[in-house]
C-alpha cells in the first residue's frame, strides 16, 4: 500500500524545479529528490494496484510531504526562521488559502515571493493530477486519486482516458492564466507582478505581494483580477463543454446561475450597504464586486479593509466564506453544488412530512441525484461541520475574541485567507500560538483535499495490512 | 482509437476490458448506473447512464468521432435499433449482438445490409462453431484457423502415457518429420515459447501448427484419436445447444439433448426433428447413466450454470467419456475447473471478446497496421498473429537464423501463395509472403515489430 508513495518522487521535482536562482531551492531539490529517491528504493517491491483506499493515502500523503518539503525554502533563505510558519505559509499556498503569518510581504526576496505563488498555481488544479498528465504510464484504476484530489461530489471524466482528462484540464488552465497574464499585463503591472498575481488567482489562492494586497493598483487592474477570479471559480468542465461548442448545456447549468447569482446579489447587498463608506458610486461597487469575489471563490485577495464595514456586510462575506463556489473549479468552501443538493433534499424533507407518501426525487442539473449520491451528501455535511467546531475549539485555547477565532477557523477551512477581526485583511495569523498554526494548517489541508482523505490518513484502517 | 461499447453485461465487460488493454479509448453505456460505477473503478474509461438508443445520449459522447459503435446489450432489438441510430449519427463502423435464432437464418444478410451494420455477432453461435471444432477433432483442445483454413494451429495436451513426454523439441524433427513445429507451450500457469532445448512434460498444453494434412500425420503417429465424435451428449438447451445440435446432425452425428423445461423440450423438438430430447434434469447421475453417458464419444455440458457444468463434466470424465467439453464464463472458475482435471472449457465472453480484438485491429489496420488475423492462444496469454509483408520489409530477403528478434516471439508458419512452409534457421521470409507470428506479451501492429 505504502507503494503510492513513489509518486511522491516526481511530484516533488517537478514542483521544486521552478525555482533556480537561490542556493536554499537548490538544497530543498536535494532533500525532496533524495527523499523520493528513498521512498523509491524502499517501495519498489510491493505491487502497484490503487485502489480507493491506496488513492486517498497516496493524495494525503503526497500532499503532506509537498508541504514540509516546500516549507524548506523559506527557513533556508532565513526569510521565515521558524519551520512551523514556514509549514504554514507552504500549505497556505498548496490549499490556495492564502492565509500569511508575514507581518510584512514585501520585504521578501523574489524568488521566495514566486515560490509562494506558484504553490498557489500549482495546488489549485491538483499536483498529483498534473503528474498524471505528464506521466505516460498510467494504471487502469488511478481514477481514485482523481477522485480524492479534485474537488467536488461527483467527478466526471471529460474524455474516455484519464490521462487526457488531466491534459485538457491543464491546458485549460494555462490558457486562462496566460489570458490573464496578459490583460494584467496590458494593464500597466510589471511582468513580476502580474505573474504572481495571476498565479493567486488562478489557483484562487490569494497571497500578493504588497501589505495592501490588490488595494494600490489601478481599478481597471482590479476589475481584471475580479472577472478572472470568478472565471476560476466556475466548473472547468464548463469550460470544455464550450469548446466542444455544447452551449446550451454550459447554459442549462444550475451551478452556474447560482453561482453568479449569489455574486450578484451579495455584491448588490454590500454595495448598498457601505455605500456612505466611499465616495463615488463605481467605487462602491468596484470594491463591494471585488471582496465578494475574493470571498465567493475563496481567493483571499483585498482591495478594501472590510473589518471596517458595517456588521451585515461582514456577515455576507461570512456565509460566502462557507459556501465556496462551483464543484470542479480551483476554489475551496463547501461548493455551490452540495449547497443546491442540500437545500433540495430539504424541500424534500419537508414535502414528505406533510405527505407523507409523496415521492420525491432530488434533480441536479436536470438529472436525478441517486440516493446514495445524498447520502453520502448529508454525511459530508455532518463532518464539514464536525471538523470546523473541532477547529473552532482548539485555536480558541489562544486568547483572542470569538469573531477572530470564527472567522480564523472558517477562512483556512475553506481555503480563503483572511479573516474578520484580527486576523482580517489588515492584519495576519502571526499572533497565533505554534499548536493554533498546526491547527490551522491541518485545517487548511482538510478543505482543500475536502476532509476524507486526510481524516482517512490519520485513522488506522490506513495502515493496517487488511 | 475510439470505440463505444453500449450494455455492459458479462459479454461487454469482457469486451471493454480487452479493448481497453489494447489502449483504445473506451465509452461504456449501460442503464444501470451500479455497474458503470464499478467499471470505473476498474478500466481507464468513460461511462454514461442511459439507453442506448436514445440519440440524446449518443449526442453527449460524440458518437460521431467513434470509429466502432458496439451494442451488447440483452436485447437484439435494441442493439439493432442502437446500432442503426449510432450509424446515422456519424459512428464509423457498428457491431450488434443478434442472438434470436429467429434473426440469425436468412433474414440476417437483409437485416445487415438495412441496417448498416459492418457485423452482427452472435456469441452463442460463436460458441457452438467453436465447440463443433473441438469435436471434429476431438484430441485438440482448439483449433484455429489460418490464411483461410489451410494453416492450422492446434492446441493439444500432453497425457502421462503420450510418447512426446520427455521429448526434447530438437529431437522431434528426426521423430516426426519436419513439417510440425511446437510454437508455444504452458505448463502451470506459465506460457513458454519454447527453443530447440526444451524439453516437453506430461501435463503441458501445446501448440502446434503445421498444414492440414501434416497434423493428421502427426496425430496417426502419435496414435491419437482422431475420429469426429458420432455420438454426443449435451446438458442444457440453451441457445448455443440449439446451434452446436444443428451443426453435428448436419455432419452425420447423432444428438441427445437433455434440458429440464418440458417447454423448452417442445420447442427444440419441433426445430431439431434429427435429435433426441430428453426432459429430465442433467445432474441426476441415475438419469445420465440411463442415457447412455458411457457409450457417448462426448460430453458437452451446456448449461446457465458454471458450477454445475463443472460438476456435472468431472463426473462424465470419471465415466470415461473420451471428449468431455464444459462451457464455463467466469474466469475465476475456469481456472478452478482446470484445475480439478477438466481439460477442454470453454468460455462464449473470451470467444466473443477475441472477436472484437481481432476487429479493432483490423480497423486499425487500415489506418496503417497489417495484421489478417489474430488469434488468443493458450487462455489469452500469448497471441497469434497473421501477417502481410510488404515487398521490401526490413525483415524479407534474410535468412532467418540471421534475424535478430525480440524474445518470446517465434515464426511459426510462411505462407507463400498456396505453399505453406514451416519455417527453420535457413529459410526466407519474400515480400507478399503471409508470416504466422506467436508472441507472448507484445503489442504486434507490423510484421517489423518483431525485430529486436
Amino acid at each position: 500500500m505504502v507503494t503510492s508513495l513513489l509518486m511522491v518522487l516526481p511530484l516533488i521535482v517537478s514542483l521544486v524545479y521552478k525555482e533556480d536562482c537561490y542556493i536554499s531551492f537548490l538544497i530543498s531539490m536535494g532533500v525532496s529528490l533524495a527523499i523520493g529517491f528513498t521512498l523509491m528504493v524502499f517501495c519498489k517491491t510491493e505491487d502497484r494496484v490503487i485502489y480507493a483506499k491506496e488513492g486517498f493515502v497516496i493524495v494525503a500523503l503526497s500532499w503532506l510531504c509537498m508541504s514540509a518539503v516546500g516549507a524548506l525554502p523559506f527557513v533556508l533563505s532565513g526569510e521565515i526562521p521558524s519551520y512551523i510558519d514556514a509549514f504554514f505559509e507552504t500549505v497556505s499556498g498548496f490549499t490556495t488559502t492564502g492565509a500569511s503569518i508575514l507581518d510584512d510581504v514585501e520585504m521578501l526576496s523574489h524568488g521566495t515571493l514566486f515560490w509562494r505563488s506558484f504553490t498557489h498555481w500549482v495546488g489549485g488544479m491538483g499536483v498529483l493530477v498534473f503528474i498524471m498528465a505528464i506521466i505516460p504510464a498510467s494504471t487502469d484504476r488511478s481514477i481514485h486519486i482523481l477522485r480524492a484530489e479534485v474537488p467536488g461530489p461527483i467527478v466526471g471524466k471529460l474524455v474516455p482516458k484519464m490521462r487526457d482528462t488531466a491534459i485538457i484540464l491543464y491546458l485549460i488552465y494555462i490558457v486562462l492564466t496566460v489570458i490573464e497574464i496578459v490583460m494584467l499585463l496590458l494593464g500597466g503591472m510589471p511582468l513580476f507582478d502580474s505573474l504572481v498575481h495571476s498565479f493567486g488567482t488562478a489557483g484562487t489562492g490569494g497571497f500578493g505581494i504588497k501589505s495592501d494586497s490588490i488595494a494600490s493598483y489601478s481599478p481597471y487592474l482590479q476589475w481584471v483580477i475580479t472577472v478572472f477570479m470568478m472565471i476560476f471559480g466556475v466548473n472547468f468542465n464548463l469550460y470544455y463543454l464550450l469548446l466542444t461548442k455544447k452551449i446550451k448545456s454550459v447554459f442549462r447549468s444550475e451551478e452556474l446561475w447560482t453561482y453568479i447569482g449569489i455574486g450578484l446579489v451579495s455584491t448588490a447587498v454590500i454595495a448598498f450597504n457601505i455605500r456612505d463608506m466611499y465616495s463615488s458610486l463605481s467605487e462602491t461597487v468596484r470594491i463591494s464586486s471585488f471582496q465578494v469575489a475574493t470571498i465567493v471563490t475563496t481567493t483571499g485577495y483585498a482591495t478594501a479593509d472590510f473589518n471596517l464595514w458595517p456588521d451585515l456586510s461582514k456577515t455576507i462575506l461570512l456565509l460566502l466564506m462557507f459556501i465556496g463556489s462551483c464543484a470542479g473549479s480551483t476554489a475551496g468552501g463547501f461548493k455551490i453544488s452540495r449547497v443546491i443538493m442540500l437545500f433540495k433534499m430539504i424541500k424534500r424533507e419537508i414535502k414528505s412530512l406533510i405527505h407523507p407518501r409523496a415521492v420525491g426525487v432530488v434533480r441536479f442539473e436536470g438529472k436525478k441525484v441517486d440516493d446514495p449520491v445524498l447520502k453520502s451528501l448529508s454525511a459530508y455535511f455532518a463532518i464539514y461541520v464536525a471538523c470546523f467546531i473541532g477547529i473552532f475549539l482548539l485555536i480558541s485555547f489562544d486568547g483572542y475574541d470569538i469573531l477572530t477565532n470564527f472567522s480564523a477557523s472558517a477562512a483556512c477551512f475553506n481555503n480563503i485567507g483572511p479573516g474578520l477581526g484580527a486576523v482580517g485583511p489588515a492584519a495576519n495569523y502571526a499572533g497565533y500560538s505554534v499548536f493554533s498554526k498546526f491547527v490551522l494548517s491541518v485545517a487548511m489541508l482538510l478543505g482543500r483535499l475536502e476532509i476524507y482523505p486526510i481524516l482517512f490518513f490519520m485513522s488506522r484502517a490506513a495502515w493496517s495490512k487488511k | 482509437m475510439k470505440i463505444v461499447v453500449a450494455g455492459c453485461g458479462k459479454i461487454g465487460q469482457t469486451v471493454i476490458g480487452s479493448l481497453v488493454a489494447e489502449g483504445h479509448d473506451l465509452v461504456a453505456i449501460d442503464s444501470d448506473n451500479e455497474i458503470l460505477k464499478e467499471l470505473t473503478n476498474i478500466y481507464d474509461i468513460m461511462v454514461i447512464c442511459g439507453n442506448c438508443a436514445d440519440s440524446d445520449v449518443l449526442e453527449e459522447i460524440a458518437i460521431h468521432e467513434a470509429e466502432l459503435f458496439v451494442a451488447l446489450t440483452g436485447s437484439d432489438e435494441l442493439n439493432m435499433l442502437a446500432c442503426f441510430v449510432a450509424k446515422r449519427m456519424g459512428a464509423s463502423n457498428t457491431i450488434a449482438r443478434i442472438r434470436n435464432p429467429e434473426y440469425n437464418d436468412d433474414s440476417l444478410v437483409f437485416l445487415r445490409k438495412e441496417l448498416d451494420l459492418s457485423m452482427s455477432i452472435n456469441p452463442d453461435m460463436l460458441t457452438a462453431s467453436e465447440l463443433f471444432n473441438i469435436l471434429k477433432l476431438p484430441s485438440a483442445v482448439k483449433i484455429e484457423h489460418f490464411s483461410r483454413r489451410n494453416f492450422e494451429m492446434i492446441e493439444l495436451i500432453i497425457k502421462s502415457d503420450s510418447e512426446l513426454d520427455g521429448v526434447k523439441l530438437a529431437d522431434m524433427k528426426g521423430r516426426y518429420g519436419s513439417k510440425v513445429l511446437i510454437c508455444a507451450v504452458q505448463r502451470d500457469d506459465n506460457v513458454y515459447i519454447p527453443d530447440g532445448n526444451f524439453v516437453l512434460q506430461a501435463g503441458d498444453k501445446i501448440s502446434v501448427s503445421a498444414d492440414h494434412t501434416d497434423i493428421s500425420k502427426l496425430l496417426k503417429t502419435l496414435s491419437i484419436h482422431r475420429k469426429q465424435s458420432k455420438n454426443v451428449m449435451i446438458l442444457g438447451g440453451s441457445k448455443s445447444a440449439f446451434y452446436l445440435a444443428k451443426m453435428l446432425i448436419h455432419s452425420g452425428a447423432s444428438v441427445k439433448i437433455i434440458e429440464k423445461d418440458i417447454n423448452r423440450c417442445n420447442e427444440l423438438c419441433e426445430k431439431l426433428p434429427h435429435a433426441m430430447m430428453i426432459h429430465g434434469n442433467g445432474a441426476q447421475q441415475e438419469l445420465l447413466l440411463e442415457e447412455g453417458l458411457r457409450s457417448m464419444d462426448a460430453f458437452v455440458a451446456l448449461t446457465g450454470m458454471d458450477e454445475e457444468n463443472i460438476l456435472i463434466s468431472i463426473y462424465a470424465a470419471a465415466n470415461n467419456v473420451p471428449t468431455v467439453i464444459s462451457k464455463v464464463n467466469t474466469h475465476e472458475l475456469a481456472t478452478m475447473g482446470a484445475r480439478l482435471g477438466l481439460d477442454c472449457i470453454v468460455s462464449p465472453k473470451n470467444i466473443t471478446s477475441d472477436i472484437f480484438v481481432r476487429y479493432a485491429r483490423a480497423l486499425k489496420n487500415s489506418m496503417g497496421s497489417n495484421v489478417e488475423t489474430l488469434y488468443k492462444i493458450m487462455d489469452g496469454k500469448a497471441e497469434a498473429l497473421e501477417f502481410r509483408v510488404q515487398p521490401h520489409s526490413r525483415i524479407t530477403e534474410i535468412q532467418l537464423k540471421d534475424l535478430k528478434f525480440k524474445k518470446n516471439i517465434l515464426i511459426a508458419g510462411i505462407i507463400r501463395g498456396k505453399k505453406i512452409i514451416i519455417p527453420g534457421g535457413d529459410d526466407v521470409i519474400l515480400g507478399d509472403d503471409k508470416v504466422i507470428v506467436v508472441s507472448r506479451d507484445h503489442k504486434l501492429n507490423d510484421i517489423e515489430d518483431i525485430l529486436g
